[in-house]
């Protein structure tokens, strides 16, 4: 099953988020790094915002600290002021829905936000928390031991991994 | 106690940290990797919550044998901004004073469900001792043994080189005072190289520096105008006065006059040179006050890089052992 083009989702992603972005002045978009940073980047030139791209590396709030340890490569957040800002914050694909929660958890240390809209460029199901995107680029269904990965930042490809077990 | 083989008690068996015990034999990429880490705990600091829930429901016991009220403060800010508990042990004045021994005082501690020790001692050794000894799955962090090794100085001093001039290979760093019994200068030595610093010195009189300096690849002056020539980075050593009292050091004065950094010394420097400085600074034996406040100081950054440089190590070495924990489930799990 051939993968969708990363270009194709972000269009239709910004179609979704523009009736948002024009209405609402207060708006800061966010990427979680590293996937969902690139896609912020051209999501946040397609809708021309002026407020400046937030990055959230999530490395310090993942669940999984007490397992695996912490990740090699921590890139460190940098956000603008979110406090009563609608904040879109964008991941490349969700299917766990652990990294928005740690997502969360880490944009409530910068601030309150007015809003939190959540963008995925993919949605690949096999949910284990209650998250659900509120724009999504496609839905798609994949076995659970595969992995849709990004590569980027230019151009965006996106390709299948599958796990050993 | 003589250690074995440092990283075969501080790596877990995938090569990360488990232990902080010494920046001897660490790889380029692990000292960066805590510099960069680091890196991104400042971030952190600078907003409203500072605290991260990495740590979150471990406990951290301060075991400080030897005083420092410095060191011991940030270590504890470091952890409480990682959201672990913390304990403070005035150890130096209970257990062993009433004759226990170290081992009793770990095993007692260990009992009370301790995730990581940060031990401080006079002995050279002591935290590479305890770490062969502890309980598994209980990270150690030396925040000082002896002579030894002092390697959360040693690379909070790093990053803030690396803060302020960028990467390593290029720059040249005079380490200046009493090399021979300071741990941090032994600690920095072996980051700098390892980083890549191809121009590392040691200034100090013949008494005070060890005779087998130059094995390290480090150039030993004992004059400041040699040898602070076109430095970038100057590092000072406090001057312990108890030195003074054996026969290694001439009077304070004189060893001012020849190792003091004063305004007129610092002009042998390279103009951007930056000046550092471990603390608690005496002014006025080591180091000229309009140096210590000068612009070109940077004695106080390297004071807030403490904590999240003592945040990085903390966080990688429980990492490391929560690894390694899951990695032995998995391995025992595999064997049934």
């Amino acid at each position: 099953m051939s993968l969708p083009q990363p270009e194709q989702l972000i269009a239709n992603m910004a179609s979704a988020l523009s009736p948002i972005t024009q209405q609402d002045q207060d708006v800061v978009m966010v990427g979680i790094h590293t996937g969902g940073a690139w896609v912020a980047q051209q999501l946040h030139d397609t809708l021309k915002l002026e407020s400046e791209l937030g990055l959230l590396d999530i490395s310090f709030y993942r669940d999984d600290f007490s397992q695996n340890g912490l990740h090699p490569k921590v890139k460190g957040s940098q956000l603008p002021d979110i406090e009563n800002k609608t904040v879109i914050l964008v991941d490349d694909v969700i299917m766990s829905g652990r990294t928005i929660r740690a997502a969360m958890n880490e944009l409530f240390d910068y601030g309150r936000p007015e809003k939190i809209i959540l963008a995925c460029l993919l949605d690949v199901g096999h949910r284990e928390l209650p998250i659900q995107a509120d724009v999504v680029g496609e839905k798609i269904e994949r076995p659970v031991n595969q992995r849709i990965k990004l590569s980027g930042p230019t151009p965006l490809t996106l390709s299948t991994v599958t796990l050993d077990k | 106690m003589q250690p074995m083989d440092p990283n075969q008690i501080q790596l877990n068996s995938e090569g990360r940290l488990k232990h902080f015990l010494t920046t001897e034999g660490l790889s380029k990429e692990l000292l960066t990797e805590i510099i960069d880490t680091a890196n991104s705990f400042i971030s952190t600091q600078e907003r409203s919550v500072k605290t991260v829930p990495l740590l979150r429901g471990k406990t951290v016991v301060n075991l400080f044998f030897e005083n420092s009220t410095r060191t011991r403060s940030t270590f504890e800010l470091a952890a409480k901004r990682l959201s672990a508990n913390i304990l403070n042990l005035d150890i130096a004045r209970s257990a062993t004073s009433k004759g226990e021994t170290l081992m009793d005082t770990l095993w007692n501690l260990e009992s009370m469900y301790s995730d990581m020790f940060v031990v401080r001692h006079a002995d050279s050794g002591a935290a590479h001792f305890i770490a062969q000894h502890i309980t598994p799955n209980v990270a150690v962090i030396n925040a000082g043994d002896g002579r030894h090794a002092h390697p959360t100085q040693a690379m909070l001093d790093m990053l803030t080189i690396h803060r302020e001039k960028g990467a390593f290979e290029n720059l040249s760093v005079a380490i200046v005072g009493d090399i021979l019994h300071s741990r941090v200068a032994r600690s920095q030595v072996y980051a700098l190289k390892t980083l890549g610093c191809q121009d590392v010195r040691v200034i100090g009189p013949n008494t005070l520096i060890p005779k087998d300096i130059e094995s390290l690849g480090v150039r030993a002056f004992n004059n400041m105008q040699q040898g602070l020539k076109g430095v970038d980075v100057i590092i000072m050593l406090r001057l312990q006065k108890e030195r003074m009292q054996t026969a290694l050091l001439p009077s304070e004065s004189e060893y001012y006059r020849l190792y003091g950094l004063n305004t007129d010394k610092l002009a042998y420097a390279n103009p951007e040179a930056i000046v550092m400085h471990p603390g608690p600074i005496n002014r006025g034996v080591e180091i000229e006050s309009a140096v210590a406040d000068g612009p070109q100081s940077v004695i106080l950054k390297q004071v807030s890089n403490g904590i999240p440089m003592r945040m990085a190590v903390m966080a990688m070495a429980m990492g490391g052992q929560n690894q390694e924990q899951t990695l032995q489930e998995q391995n025992s799990e595999g064997a049934k």
